[in-house]
């Protein structure tokens, strides 16, 4: 009698394409989504381009970018605010993958890269060269990736146990961002006044003065990971159900998680590496991007796309208010990811889940 | 290898395997109701091959099982006969769940090993296990915001690939699943708003459309109410008659595992006690042996299967003196001895 809403309902929502022996499968909505957030990262990022001293209109900026623009502006564009842009972008999106990488492994909101100290540790990097070495921005960025990794592989060997588990990962990062936080205080003690400036700047994540050598870098490492996490998607919904599921279902879930965990760290330091340790986007990019696609599981994509939405616009925003240049990025996200952060907690209190 | 032979050439005369092709030839009537009142019918393909082989699909030999260095068994060797309803009983830690675990590769044995269809199931591709053998864990974790059918259908993983992420045979073994489950119309609800009786045949549906021809349930009723449990309990014993698939269970309620059981394990202290069909091996001093408790067993009104019925209290008490002063002190100790470690390891576990 209900055979036909059977037919609708099971299987859920999405669309499916089939050609032969090959089958794909589309959730319309995270698709729609994510053309949409993929809509606003571009015009986001037009306007942006647009934004500073030299104000330009969408328009202007939409020609030189096609290479039919004045000498001044091509040179607005592609020296000055296009690199800046960009590296926006990609760190948005690569900390928004990163996030949802390690939300879904923890199965834990707060499981992100910057809570569990990831980002502390690249800084702790960062800072060692700078403070230690007076290194220059490229070994200050080669120092940032090393603290990131280690720090990781320090957080997984201390949550390890027969398995890495998602509250464990959630509390010795929680130390050890503690731990890496009074080491980078520290630092800062130890410097002298220019070093210290620049430390602190760095510290705070910021867009300013990003040039093509950051973008290259940048791009690459997304270019390599972005395949590669997406290539484990799979496994990493299987793994939401927990290790025996998964298991049962056939993930080999040592590895893949090690795999994800991996290029999520490596994502995280490399972004970080860029732009300083740009607070809360990783944590917020997925859980806002979970509530517009309404679908379970990690949502990467659109935790992506959410990231760099949410980089841009408030590198816009900072800019806006407070001109060219005053505020950094990392300070703006820090205010709106604290407010999100302290509205988590709570919620998540209510769920009992805390 | 020799031992093997001899497994089932003595399972061959104990009658068990007369018990179970009667099933199947009871499964063909049972079929034909079952078609008339529309539940999936026909989707046992896979799961009613090789019946005749010598060698029974899922075995172990030897195992010794330890969490860290916690030895939960040693030498422990079971077959499970292939299309039987096994069901493993004994007391809370005598390694029941650590067995299930390791019979689907969850545990690797310290020693030993555990073979499907001959072969050792770790060096098995874990995708190809997973298309043969399913597991109910204990404790899975429905995804936050995650739909029924959505649930169901990840059952299906084994089955997929990059390129072929949702067939048409997919979706039709999801939509008997759920049906044969009875939770198609539950399809587009989220699963944190259901019941425990209904997330739990959830979960068995989405077993179920894993479409193996073995299945290992991990205490499947633990949690639920009596109606649920005889619920689920009666879906177990459909898909084992109707489907001709293998089910191994760990229960906790003895009178469950021999109604519901065609073939029993019992054990203690890591070790196998006794294990046949229900009606030839529970008796009062199975009973005793395994799980230290005096009582009469009758014949379940019902079904005519072995009923535990646990001595009352007032004639239990000063019996249960008189047993320890009557068994000599050495095995009382020994038993002892051996329970201990276990319930730490149960308790770490």
């Amino acid at each position: 009698m209900n055979a036909s809403k059977r037919t609708t309902t099971t299987g859920a929502s999405g669309v499916t394409l089939r050609t032969g022996g090959l089958s794909l499968r589309l959730d319309v909505r995270s698709a729609v989504v994510g053309l949409l957030l993929l809509a606003v990262v571009l015009a986001m990022s037009v306007v942006l381009i647009g934004t500073g001293d030299f104000p330009m209109a969408p328009g202007d900026v939409l020609r030189s970018l096609a290479g039919n623009g004045t000498m001044a502006q091509d040179f607005i564009v592609h020296d000055l605010r296009l690199p800046r842009v960009l590296v926006g972008l990609l760190v948005g999106a690569a900390l928004g993958l990163a996030g949802a990488v390690f939300q879904s492994i923890s199965r834990n909101p707060l499981g992100s890269p910057d809570v569990i100290g990831f980002g502390q540790g690249s800084a702790a990097g960062a800072l060692t060269v700078i403070v230690l070495f007076q290194g220059d921005p490229t070994e200050v960025a080669i120092g940032a990736i090393c603290g990131g990794l280690l720090t990781g592989f320090g957080v997984y060997a201390l949550a390890w146990r027969r398995g890495v588990h998602g509250y464990r990962l959630v509390l010795v990062g929680i130390g050890a961002t503690a731990m890496l936080a009074a080491v980078n205080g520290y630092l800062l003690t130890k410097a002298d006044l220019p070093d210290a400036t620049r430390a602190v700047v760095w510290l705070t994540g910021s867009l300013n003065g990003r040039d093509w050598s950051q973008v290259w870098p940048l791009a690459c490492v997304c270019a390599v990971l972005l395949p590669v996490i997406l290539g484990q998607a799979r496994g990493l919904r299987m793994l939401e159900m927990g290790d025996d599921s998964a298991y049962a279902l056939g993930v080999r879930v040592e590895r893949t998680r090690l795999v994800l965990m991996f290029a999520g760290v490596l994502l995280t330091a490399s972004a970080t590496a860029a732009a300083g340790p740009v607070a809360f986007v990783a944590l917020v990019a997925p859980q806002l991007a979970r509530r517009l696609t309404h679908s379970a599981g990690p949502n990467l994509l659109p935790s992506a796309w959410m990231g760099a939405a949410l980089l841009v616009t408030a590198d816009w925003s900072a800019q806006r208010a407070f001109g060219a240049d005053q505020l950094p990025v990392g300070a703006l996200t820090g205010m709106l990811g604290g407010a999100y952060l302290l509205w988590l907690l709570v919620t998540e209190r209510k769920a009992g889940r805390i | 290898m020799t031992e093997r032979v001899r497994a089932d050439a003595e399972r061959g005369t104990d009658g068990m395997d007369g018990k179970s092709d009667q099933g199947y030839s009871e499964k063909d009537t049972g079929q034909t109701v079952a078609s008339s009142t529309n539940t999936s019918s026909s989707n046992s393909t896979d799961a009613t091959t090789d019946t005749t082989t010598d060698r029974q699909r899922l075995t172990a030999e030897g195992l010794t099982l330890a969490y860290d260095r916690r030895t939960v068994a040693e030498d422990l060797s079971v077959t499970i006969p292939d299309h039987s309803f096994t069901v493993i009983v004994g007391p809370n830690a005598c390694g029941k769940s650590t067995l299930l675990r390791a019979l689907s590769r969850m545990l690797k044995p310290t020693a030993g090993s555990v073979l499907l269809d001959g072969e050792a199931i770790g060096s098995l591709p874990a995708k190809k296990v997973a298309r043969t053998l399913g597991l109910l864990p204990q404790s899975s974790i429905a995804p936050d915001g995650i739909t029924v059918a959505d649930l169901v259908a990840r059952g299906r993983y084994p089955h997929q690939g990059l390129l072929r992420q949702w067939s048409e045979t997919d979706e039709r073994i999801v939509q008997e699943s759920m049906a044969s489950t009875g939770v198609a119309e539950l399809g587009d609800r989220y699963v944190d708003e259901l019941s425990g009786g209904q997330r739990q045949r959830v979960w068995i549906a989405m077993a179920i459309a894993q479409q193996t021809p073995l299945l290992l349930l991990d205490e499947p009723t633990t949690y639920l109410d009596i109606q649920h449990q005889i619920d689920v309990l009666d879906l177990c014993a459909q898909l084992h008659e109707e489907q001709g698939r293998t089910l191994v269970a760990v229960l906790h309620d003895l009178n469950h595992a021999a109604r519901y059981a065609t073939h029993l394990i019992a054990m203690r202290g890591g070790e196998v006690v006794a294990e046949g069909a229900p009606e030839d091996i529970v008796t009062a001093e199975l009973v005793e042996r395994v799980f230290g408790l005096r009582c009469q067993v009758i014949d379940d009104p019902e079904t005519g299967t072995p009923l535990v019925i646990p001595a009352a209290r007032r004639s239990r008490k000063p019996a249960a003196a008189e047993t320890a002063n009557t068994e000599t002190a050495d095995t009382e100790a020994a038993s002892t001895e051996a329970a201990e470690p276990l319930a730490a390891a149960a308790t770490e576990s």
